[in-house]
């Protein structure tokens, strides 16, 4: 595959370590945020961590958009289905997630629920052509990549006066997300979380353009470099992150220059901005309520908005007492550090979002990298 | 957050639809969000739609990178990590 | 006095189907399986019209036997369809354990309203199989059930063979040291369906890799001495990583297996990557998986080279001595990853 395979080269990998091991500085430590869960699993399936120095540790952030989808948006999803009896369309991730009564989507598809797993949102409008004499919502998560997409087939929706199609919009946003953690407590005050850099997300970056984390290096003075989803991409972001970090410069730098502009995709603003405005605030699952950090659909598009045509209201769901979902987004514990991992909380039974989601922290470290949890003889 | 792959224009179909190509297979996506790709040119894919044209100077440019971050490896004893 | 013979008006393949009167048990029931399965299957069990068919077993043997249900969608497929699938499905069952396969029977639920002409593709291209390995579907049975209540057909297949005295073949015997050996390239019977389900909409020119296994497993068994094979397995749904995990869990050791030696087609890694599948877990229907005694490991992969079913054959990875029974694996990357067990289905993501 064409612009993927030579990102994965091992011996370039192994290079690029040594280069890591060299420059970063046997007395003092780094930590190092990826923010997207894309990272997360990258440096889980090809055992990046591995690679790095012992000194250096990267901590999961909070951008999978499933980890941080709360248990009452998915309640209202089901509710949608089994009450109102509308079809309702979902990207495969949201699936599993367990949310109240012991439901998931797959349970309320084996409760007759009609849940149908979409791979585009334009299926989801497909859907709606095909059975005019049903409602069908599309349920409608993601950050800003999958943003685009959502604000183009409410358009089409609207252009073709389909009558029985609507949007659940749990969109929300990556700079919000950032300010939230780099403002929490812990990071603030206690300094529990130190983040010395983060790497930033490849493609949301290519939407949003490399422009909005400026801000985040000015303000808080931490360096950000934008990094593509290959292993390779990681590894060099991560060796620019260090580099930023002895010279004590706090940049943006964009290594995912072959994708990403300073301005983005301009064109997807301009959509996103045309169907979508801000909600005052939005619960995200593990950081509690965050003002501006989420869209909902605009007056002007008002029929396809599920929300206000079913007349949803929205009823938060604490989580398990004792699952560390939230603190584990935020980085402030590892998923070792959950009494429930392994033990209760496994992909089988997931107890909290975190591992539901192949990018969820617990789930990557459980399927890719528990084995360093034991000590293992080879044969 | 996404996945999203790198893929090859191939084919311009109606309206804003067009067939990708990665590695041999062949997928239909929309052209929606990148009003001016061409035939030849390489998107991002995510969710059936390209996000962002893939710029083909800077993916030579990057991989010159990871390579000279090699050579100066090579040049310099580093430590073992 | 000869009377008049009974007229009954022959079956329409071409525009007919299924309806509740071909499982009432009555005459149209015996017709249809007098004009499609026996007529297909054609032997002489089937010929002698028992509901039950006498077989003959060679002395001294031991009897093996596996079941098992097909319940795919859509029904033809690039590659194959559920009539070759549950014949070459079984038989590989019973080959896994070392067994010549000597006997099928074949059981099919029929929904209201599935066209003969689809039927009749189905039980040719089972016919087809059946000869083509020389394992003939002895007995077999046909329902009814009414329309929504079945995906067009169900088709369950029983197998038996026999294993010669002194074999000992099973997922408890992988022992540390061994070598873990494929038999070929992985993913594609998974991909090539997938290709086929309306909502993912791709083109690709992958096919299902669907094969009977036992004249491969007959070849590499006599290459080696016995006992020199420890386990086979054909990886199916949940593909390769579940085999593996399955047989590490059974044996009670662990695996290190070598990511750049497993052998994967570029259109399915492309497939994979696009839909956010791990061809590791992608179900095959014509590989196996051996784990073999050191020594046994070279001659082994050349007879299956040789073999038409096995021309990409690789070592891919070594049983360890692990008591927590970890799958693990370098990657090609150079970093170290486990291989879990798949849970639940694997669903394509966005993220």
């Amino acid at each position: 595959m064409k612009y993927v395979d030579e990102y994965r080269d091992g011996e370039l990998a192994r290079r690029i370590a040594a280069r890591i091991a060299a420059e970063a500085r046997p007395d003092r430590r780094y930590h190092f945020m990826e923010f997207c869960g894309g990272h997360t699993h990258a440096i889980a399936r090809y055992g990046i961590g591995e690679l790095l120095p012992p000194q250096l540790r990267m901590i999961h952030g909070p951008g999978c958009p499933v980890c941080v989808l709360p248990i009452g948006r998915i309640d209202q999803a089901i509710g949608l289905a089994l009450q109102q009896r509308a079809i309702v369309c979902t990207y495969g991730d949201t699936m599993r997630v367990p949310a109240s009564e012991s439901l998931s989507l797959t349970r309320a598809k084996a409760a007759g629920g009609d849940i149908r797993m979409v791979y585009s949102a334009a299926d989801a409008l497909k859907v709606a052509r095909e059975h005019p004499d049903r409602e069908v919502v599309f349920f409608a998560i993601g950050f800003e990549t999958t943003t685009p997409p959502t604000a183009v087939v409410i358009r089409q929706a609207q252009a073709e006066g389909l009558r029985n199609f609507s949007v659940l919009a749990c969109h929300v946003l990556t700079p919000s997300a950032i300010t939230h953690i780099l403002e929490s407590a812990e990071v603030r005050q206690y300094g529990t979380v130190p983040i010395d850099g983060f790497i930033g997300p490849a493609h949301v970056s290519i939407i949003i353009g490399s422009g909005p984390y400026e801000h985040f290096a000015e303000e808080y003075r931490k360096p950000v470099v934008i990094a593509g989803f290959e292993p390779l991409d990681v590894m060099q972001a991560v060796l620019m992150l260090v580099r930023q970090v002895n010279e004590g410069r706090a940049e943006v730098e964009n290594e995912f220059a072959r994708a990403v502009t300073r301005e983005g995709n301009l064109a997807a603003q301009r959509l996103v901005a045309e169907v979508f405005e801000l909600r005052e605030r939005f619960e995200w699952r593990g950081l509690g309520e965050v003002p501006y950090s989420a869209l909902k659909i605009r007056p002007a598009y008002a029929e396809f908005d599920a929300e206000r045509r079913f007349g949803l209201v929205y009823q938060g769901v604490p989580d398990h007492k004792q699952c560390e979902c939230g603190a584990i987004l935020r980085g402030v514990k590892r998923p070792t550090d959950c009494k429930l991992f392994g033990t209760v909380c496994t992909p089988e039974n997931p107890m909290g979002s975190c591992m539901v989601s192949s990018e969820g922290a617990c789930a990557a470290h459980y399927s890719y990298g528990r084995f360093k949890d034991a000590a293992v003889v080879a044969g | 957050m996404c996945l999203a792959l790198p893929a090859r224009i191939v084919e311009r179909l109606d309206g804003d639809q067009a067939i990708v190509d990665l590695g041999g297979v062949r997928k239909p996506v929309s052209l929606a969000l990148v009003g001016d790709a061409q035939v030849g040119d390489y998107v991002i894919v995510h969710v059936g739609f390209a996000i962002g044209l893939l710029d083909p100077d800077e993916a030579q440019r990057t991989l010159e990178l990871f390579d000279a971050m090699a050579a100066q490896a090579a040049a310099a004893p580093a430590a073992a990590p | 006095m000869a009377g008049k013979k009974d007229y009954l008006r022959p079956i329409d393949f071409r525009h007919g189907r299924i309806d509740m009167n071909h499982g009432a048990g009555g005459r149209l029931g015996a017709q249809l399986v007098d004009e499609l399965f026996a007529r297909a299957f054609d032997n002489d069990w089937l010929r002698q019209g028992n509901d039950a068919a006498l077989l003959e077993l060679p002395a001294g043997h031991r009897l093996a036997m596996s079941t098992d249900g097909h319940v795919i969608a859509p029904l033809f497929f690039p590659g194959g369809d559920i009539g070759a699938l549950s014949v070459h499905g079984t038989i590989n069952d019973v080959a896994m354990l070392g067994a010549r396969p000597l006997y099928l029977a074949a059981s099919f639920i029929l929904e209201e309203g599935l066209p003969l002409a689809d039927l009749k593709r189905i039980v040719e291209s089972m016919a087809a199989a059946a000869r083509d390995a020389g394992v003939p579907v002895v007995t077999g049975d046909t329902k009814v059930v009414e329309q929504g209540k079945g995906d067009g057909v169900f088709i369950s297949t029983t197998g038996i063979g026999v294993v010669p005295p002194g074999r000992r073949i099973g997922g408890a015997l992988a022992r540390p040291g061994d070598a873990v050996l494929l038999s070929g390239t992985i993913g594609e019977h998974g991909v090539a369906v997938l290709s086929k389900r309306e909502s993912l909409e791709f083109e690709t020119a992958i096919v299902s890799d669907t094969a009977a296994l036992h004249g491969l497993v007959a070849a590499m068994l006599d290459a080696v001495p016995e006992g020199a094979v420890r386990t086979l397995r054909d990886p199916t749904r949940g593909g390769l990583a579940t085999t593996l995990n399955e047989i590490a869990r059974q044996s009670g050791v662990g695996m290190e297996l070598d990511e750049a030696a497993v052998p994967v087609l570029p259109q399915v890694e492309a497939a994979c990557e696009l839909l956010g599948l791990d061809p590791l877990y992608i179900a095959n229907e014509g590989k196996l998986v051996a784990v073999v005694a050191p020594d046994a490991a070279e001659p082994l992969l050349a007879v299956m080279r040789a073999h038409p079913l096995g021309r990409q054959a690789a070592r891919i990875g070594v049983v360890a001595d692990d008591a927590h029974r970890f799958v693990q694996m370098r990657t090609r990357f150079g970093g170290r990853r486990i291989v879990d067990w798949l849970s639940g289905e694997a669903l394509p993501r966005i993220c």
